[in-house]
Parts: C-alpha cells; sequence; structure tokens
C-alpha cells in the first residue's frame, strides 16, 4: 500500500508509473495508474526465483503496460501459474489449534512495537 | 477427482486471495483491536507517457532494505526506516527482506531478480527498448501510517527521480 500511495504521488507530479504486485486488492483497492498483477504468494512479483526466462517476460509486460495504458486503473494479469495452490490457503492461516498460538505471538508483537517507539521516539 | 479438488482449491470460495480479508482475520485473532483501514481512493491520477518508452529514463522502487549482514533480529533494536537510494550497478547479490510481510512458508527472496528486476532492465536497456536505467534504484519504507507515506517517504522518492532525471517508474512491493 505504501508503494500505491508513492505511485500516486509520482504520477500527480507527472511521473508514469507501473506497479508490479501480487496482493491485486490492496492495490486496486488504492488505486493506481497501472498494475501488473502476477497471481503468486507475496515475495515474487517479478517470477519464480531463477527463472530467468519467466522474469524476463514478466518485465516485458510491465514495460508494455507502461506503454500502452491509456487510463487510470489498468490491471494486466500475467499468464503464469505458481506450481501449487496450497500457499492460498496457508498465508496467515487462522485454525482453532493456532488461536492460542496466535494470541500470545501479537502480545509479544506489541511489546516489541512499544519498546520500538519507546526507544525510537525519544532520540 | 477434479482438478480443483488436485490443487487445493474450493471453487464456491473466491480463489484468489484477499489480503485485506486474511490480514484482518490474522490482527484480529492476535487480538489487536480496530481492524486496519487500507487506503481506499475514488480517484486515481494519470500521467501518460511524454514520449517513447525507448527515449525514456526508467527509475525502479523496491520496498526491500540493502543487506548489511548484521540486521537486528529484534524489532525493538531496529530503527525507524528512511527512503533511499543506492547505485543500481553492480546490482545488490541480495537484499534484506525478513522483516516485511511476505509468504515465508511458500517461497524465498535469495534470487534478487524474483523482486528487483535490475537485470532485466538492463537487457532491455541494451536492446533499446528503455532509453536508460536511472544510475540508481530507490527503497521504499512500508509504512502502517499512510500520512508518513504521503507527506514523507513518497515526497523522498519523488525528490530522488527528479534528482535522477527519471522520467517513468516501475515499483515493486513484496
Amino acid at each position: 500500500m505504501s508503494v500505491s500511495l508513492t505511485a500516486r504521488h509520482l504520477e500527480a507530479n507527472g511521473i508514469p508509473t507501473v506497479v508490479m504486485a501480487s496482493a491485486r486488492d490492496i492495490v486496486e483497492q488504492a488505486g493506481v495508474a497501472r498494475l501488473l498483477f502476477t497471481d503468486f504468494p507475496l515475495g515474487n512479483p517479478c517470477g519464480v526465483p531463477y527463472d530467468v526466462e519467466m522474469q524476463r517476460a514478466i518485465t516485458r509486460m510491465a514495460l508494455d503496460l507502461l506503454e500502452n495504458a491509456r487510463f487510470p486503473r489498468t490491471t494486466v494479469q500475467t499468464p503464469f501459474q505458481w506450481p501449487t495452490d496450497e500457499w492460498r490457503r496457508n498465508f496467515m492461516l487462522i485454525t482453532p489449534e493456532k488461536i492460542e498460538e496466535l494470541r500470545v505471538a501479537g502480545e509479544v508483537r506489541r511489546r516489541e512495537q512499544a519498546a520500538r517507539k519507546a526507544k525510537f521516539e525519544k532520540i | 477427482m477434479s482438478f480443483q479438488e488436485a490443487h487445493e482449491v474450493n471453487p464456491a470460495r473466491r480463489v484468489f486471495v484477499s489480503y485485506i480479508d486474511k490480514s484482518r482475520e490474522y490482527y484480529l485473532a492476535q487480538d489487536y483491536g480496530n481492524p486496519y483501514r487500507w487506503a481506499y481512493n475514488r480517484d486515481v491520477p494519470f500521467a501518460p507517457l511524454a514520449k517513447p518508452l525507448a527515449e525514456c529514463r526508467l527509475g525502479v522502487v523496491t520496498t526491500t532494505s540493502l543487506a548489511t549482514g548484521d540486521e537486528p533480529a529484534d524489532l525493538a533494536e531496529r530503527p525507524p526506516k528512511r527512503a533511499y537510494a543506492h547505485p543500481v550497478d553492480p546490482i545488490p547479490e541480495r537484499m534484506f527482506t525478513m522483516d516485511l510481510s511476505w509468504d515465508k512458508e511458500a517461497t524465498h527472496t535469495n534470487d534478487v531478480g524474483s523482486f528487483l528486476p535490475l537485470k532485466q532492465l538492463q537487457g532491455f536497456v541494451a536492446k533499446g527498448r528503455v532509453g536508460s536505467l536511472s544510475p540508481r534504484f530507490y527503497g521504499l519504507p512500508t509504512e502502517y501510517s499512510q500520512r508518513k507515506t504521503n507527506t514523507i517517504d513518497a515526497p523522498d522518492v519523488l525528490q530522488f527521480c527528479r534528482e535522477d532525471g527519471v522520467d517513468v517508474a516501475l515499483l515493486v512491493p513484496m
């Protein structure tokens, strides 16, 4: 979302942008001029690691989109599929067995965030 | 067994992942109150290309950080991030990504080319598809605060782009 807001800022200042992303809903809700969407787990929006051919094809599509889009909110989806679909379910999965674990993780994270805030906001 | 069952999707539900839905439920399960309110804009600014891409200088924006090798594992020890600009040449062999939210079970970020396409873009510059690559790429902090992005980080990235004569920008979140 920080990327989408920055793309909007660049566009508003006359710099055409293209966003290459896998979190389609977040980018489209923020609203960008051009989005190249690849339906992969988050982490490799430019292609499968070490698959140079795919990375080249996806980058080429981003350049094509940059050049060819005529209207804002133009989304193009690349044709590539992740080898499996389990990640769709497993990412940020909440199960009854994990509820207590997640609650504790949240407490730890809040303590860390508070400590960080106390440490760096004094400076 | 149908194709869908073999691939563990339920066609009675939307197959595409909604990260807004997933993260809301996930943080509620972590006892965070007040679900995050994502940016929602009805109007979208649009800048058409002023000249052919083959004559444009392109700048790349990433949310990853330069790898120093001694990143503190403890969140509390990590200072707040600022936007940065870093030379494209040589292309970094790795970037620090562990502080970002991505699917650490399904994949990895050991190949920089999978999220920072500098090498591919150099190839397109060599072929004349793109005029030139900016001598620097730009790092953008991912922020909970949309106000900080809008008033500090995005203007910083715009400033870097102007310093480097960037005509068009390619932005890649994780």
